[in-house]
């Protein structure tokens, strides 16, 4: 056979020199605007931050003082709330789905509902809890921004928990089964605690991410200047005040909206942080 | 009754009320989903009635006449979109590259974690920062650049004001960019330590491998990515409203202000008292849904057949 | 060991008799070491091919744990060479550095020279991509490319040569025929290689490698994943290849290594403790712990 012509490689060391170089930089790039991003928001909200802004009502614009305390009141009960609902029927549409959906169609329509209710918009959702809660009372209401909330967390915590669940070794499930445990027992006592860290883990991942959501309370909390006294009224939360007094033309307004961002991007961090030191702490 | 007996049937009533209440709860999972779908449709009957299939391909939206289109608006974020997933898919790659093949292993650890958790902001603080920080950059040192060398073109047309299509399609950008650089450093990691080692063993350069072996392995997991943020995308809104200009308008310069679906909702929906204006932004929250549904449903058949595709071999 | 003893062993054993008269008789053997095929081995008088590769003082780290201490040994051209000792001796480690591919690794070093025909492959000046092609690799697992069995064994092809399709698809068909595959798989050429059964992956692999003309092949225990039969066809390619190239294989296996190569080296805690033609290492091991080992008694 004759000698094959070889091909030269400087050309191909060039190119991988030159997507190394690129990828380092772009990587560089990246990291810059994302650090910036983090900077910006840390320098302008602590000039915003000072006890009043923690204990005292949203002052009107050119006074003085002024806080977020009631949106930090509102922002807390409707998280509380929604968890409280997404929860246990995110958790139990997750063991349906681990324990007895696997290979049923019931099972894989719900997996399939799961999936899409995880890809909808979170503003379709407030759009949807607006058409079912404040259009026929007429008035918006923190219930109904607890409800939206709770939808978008439910197929995060379903998923989360399937996956965890289907983590758990069947031999496990079947030697308790064996034993003559009732199925409950078996997934509330074994199977579950088996699942525990990954559960909490993604439990507060999705608190995370509905603590710091906007769009599906803009149609159903809405927002307010008062304290949160009842939850069927329009009731005060961070996000919806960073959006309204960001697009304020007020300085001091805006200054307190960059106070509620490094609020609300910290308590979204912490609870990132601590759901990843738990799953860390258990697996070591 | 014995009392063993009766213990049996008290635990065998749990059973079945404990099956009850899951199955109850993964069928209130479909009925949310109908229900949306459903309500939606509802509380659009009024414009649907009215404009029919000319709702998509109009572009007039006067609250005052009572002439609504969805079309600026779809426009708007088909746009925005593209722009973003131009910007954050080659960028994400190429992070994910850097964080699995190039970066030394303490720098890939913590990048790698501060990605995570820049993944977790939410979107109103990209907002903010566009707004306030990122448009005002834009309009003073970029796009008059921009308007300078290629001003030529259509896209770089018009006043620089900072605010607009452009500004709108970076932040959405930089948004999903940890997101999809997250996924895709998970996806590069799954390949097989020896099959990479194969490809730098018959003289493969870096890149070589990267482009041929890593991500040719990991391609269902990478279009999954890109699928993925595509869907955080199309119906982001927080992000986007605070820049966008939120002006119905079509234009094919990037720098003029412009508003897509989500940020229409965003600005409009509390101000709408008349029951038609409501109804036409219910629809377009409709297109909206259906959208995301339609990326959704073509992820997964995509998806789907890729597997097949390498386990049968076309 | 009494003489009456040790000539019954050399008499159930006739051709080992020429070496272990002239040496040290083997001690505490209770059956025989093995039994070698006639006329195995290296033809000793044969006039001697310069060494293909040669090891100078070679020495490897992974980070602060030395993992090769002092390693010196000529690998004969045109023949097997075939490394064995226990687990985590160094076996592989040693061969990882012939196409230093550990260079992957940031806490892997080498240190001493591995020459290739006389050259320095460690030299910072050696090219790492001719070296690659100079020198294939076949892993324990088979590592077929996510592509189809085509252009499996096209990648290194197109990678080093400028090649017309018709050219290429010849050369492909070449490597395959050469790997004793092409019978098997002329009709999947499209299919993925995943497609294969674990022992065509592995022969598909070799094809793969064989495809650049390189001057050695090095084999990281390449039967331990596949079944007997499998593993049977590779050894007798292994035997047809030595012909073209100059083979390193690393085994656990010691009948593997006694059936296949004409050398073998014994590792035993990154050290080369004895090496030699296979059929003295197996039959009259001058070494304590090279007749421990051969024998059975760890490992």
């Amino acid at each position: 056979m004759r000698a094959l012509r070889p091909r030269p490689a400087a050309p191909r060391k060039i190119a991988d020199l030159a997507v190394k170089i690129a990828s380092s930089l772009a990587s560089l790039i990246g990291i810059f605007f994302l650090s910036w991003i983090l900077w910006e928001v840390i320098r302008k909200g602590v000039a915003a931050i000072n006890w009043s802004f923690f204990s005292q009502l949203p002052a009107p614009p050119g006074t003085p003082g002024g806080g977020v305390a009631n949106a930090i009141v509102g922002t807390l009960a409707m998280t509380v709330i929604g968890t409280a609902i997404g929860v246990p029927v995110g958790m139990f549409s997750g063991v349906y789905l681990a324990e007895f959906g696997q290979h049923n169609r019931f099972g894989s329509l719900v997996r399939f509902g799961v999936n899409v209710i995880m890809g909808i918009p979170s503003i379709i959702v407030g759009l949807f809890v607006y058409t079912i809660m404040v259009k026929p009372v007429g008035h918006f209401s923190g219930y109904a921004g607890a409800l939206s909330l709770a939808i978008i967390m439910l197929p995060v915590v379903a998923r989360t928990t399937e996956d965890m669940l289907l983590l758990v070794p069947d031999s496990l499930r079947e030697s308790a089964l064996a034993l003559g445990a009732p199925r409950w027992k078996v997934t509330g006592n074994i199977v579950f605690r088996a699942a525990r860290t990954g559960m909490i883990t993604g439990m507060l991942l999705a608190v995370a991410r509905i603590s710091g959501e906007t769009a599906p309370l803009l149609f159903t909390a809405l927002n307010s200047p008062y304290w949160p006294n009842s939850l069927g009224q329009p009731t005060a939360n961070l996000t919806v005040t960073i959006f309204n007094y960001a697009m304020s033309p007020f300085a001091d307004w805006q200054q307190i909206a960059w106070g509620a961002s490094l609020l609300i991007m910290v308590a979204v961090l912490m609870l990132n942080i601590s759901a990843r030191l738990a799953t860390k702490g258990k697996t070591r | 009754m014995s009392e063993a007996t009766s213990h049996y049937q008290s635990e065998k009533r749990a059973d079945t009320v404990f099956k009850a209440v899951m199955t109850a709860s993964a069928g209130l999972v479909l009925l949310i989903m109908i229900a949306i779908l459903i309500e939606l449709t509802h509380h659009s009957q009024l414009s649907l009635h009215k404009f029919g299939f000319g709702f998509l391909f109009s572009s007039a939206w006067n609250p005052v006449s009572g002439q609504f289109g969805a079309l600026s608006s779809i426009f708007g974020t088909v746009v925005s979109t593209v722009i973003a997933m131009l910007l954050a898919v080659p960028l994400g790659l190429v992070i994910a590259l850097f964080l699995v093949e190039l970066a030394p292993p303490w720098l890939s650890t913590i990048v790698g974690n501060a990605i995570e958790l820049l993944a977790a902001i939410p979107s109103i603080i990209y907002g903010m920062w566009g707004l306030f920080v990122f448009a005002p950059f834009l309009a003073d040192h970029i796009q008059p650049l921009l308007g300078k060398t290629l001003g030529f073109l259509p896209l770089f047309k018009g006043a620089p004001m900072g605010i607009g299509m452009l500004t709108a399609g970076i932040i959405l950008a930089l948004m999903i960019l940890p997101f999809v650089a997250a996924v895709m450093r998970d996806v590069f990691r799954m390949t097989p330590a020896v099959v990479k080692e194969a490809g730098y063993g018959m003289g493969a350069t870096t890149w070589e491998v990267t482009s041929h072996v890593t991500v040719r392995y990991g391609l269902s997991g990478l279009l999954g990515a890109v699928f993925l943020g595509l869907g955080r995308a199309i119906g982001e809104t927080m992000a986007i409203t605070f820049v966008i200009g939120n002006n119905h308008n079509i234009s094919a310069s990037l720098f003029a202000a412009g508003n897509s679906i989500a940020s229409t909702l965003a600005n409009e929906f509390t101000e709408a008292s008349e029951p038609l204006y409501l109804s036409a932004l219910v629809e377009l929250g409709l297109v909206l849904f259906l959208l995301s549904l339609f990326v959704q449903l073509a992820a997964q058949w995509w998806l789907k057949r890729i597997k097949l595709g390498i386990g049968r071999g076309t | 060991m009494s003489a009456s003893a040790f000539k019954q062993r050399a008499e159930r054993l006739p051709e080992q008799l020429a070496v272990a008269e002239k040496s040290r008789p083997v001690e505490v053997v209770g059956k025989p070491l093995f039994v070698l095929p006639k006329g195995h081995g290296a033809d000793l008088h044969a006039p001697a091919l310069p060494p293909r590769i040669s090891t100078r003082n070679l020495n490897f780290f992974y980070g602060a744990n030395q993992a090769l201490i002092d390693n010196n040994i000529d690998i004969a051209a045109q023949k097997v060479t075939a490394i064995i000792g226990p687990s985590g001796c160094g076996k592989s480690t040693h061969i990882r550095v012939y196409n230093r591919i550990y260079e992957l690794y940031r806490d892997q070093r080498a240190e001493g020279e591995v020459l290739l025909d006389g050259e320095n492959i460690l030299s910072p000046s050696f090219d790492l991509i001719r070296l690659r092609r100079l020198v294939g690799m076949i892993f324990q697992k088979p590592t077929p490319f996510p592509m189809t069995v085509f252009d499996n064994v096209a990648y290194g092809l197109r990678l080093h040569y400028q090649l017309s399709k018709g050219e290429l698809a010849q050369s492909v068909e070449q490597a395959l025929r050469d790997a004793v595959i092409w019978d098997e798989v002329k009709d999947k050429l499209r299919q993925p290689g995943t497609a294969l059964s674990g022992g065509q992956q592995q022969r598909l692999c070799i094809a793969r490698a064989i495809a650049v003309k390189p001057e050695v092949l090095l084999l990281d225990e390449p039967t331990s994943a596949v079944d007997p039969v499998a593993t049977q066809k590779i050894e007798e390619l292994i035997e047809a290849l030595k012909k073209k190239y100059t083979i390193v294989i690393v085994t656990h296996n010691m009948q593997q290594a006694a059936r296949i190569s004409d050398f073998t080296a014994f590792f035993y805690e990154g050290r080369i403790v004895e090496f030699g033609p296979t059929r003295q290492i197996f039959t009259n091991p001058t070494n304590k712990q090279t007749e421990q080992y051969i024998t059975g008694r760890f490992g």
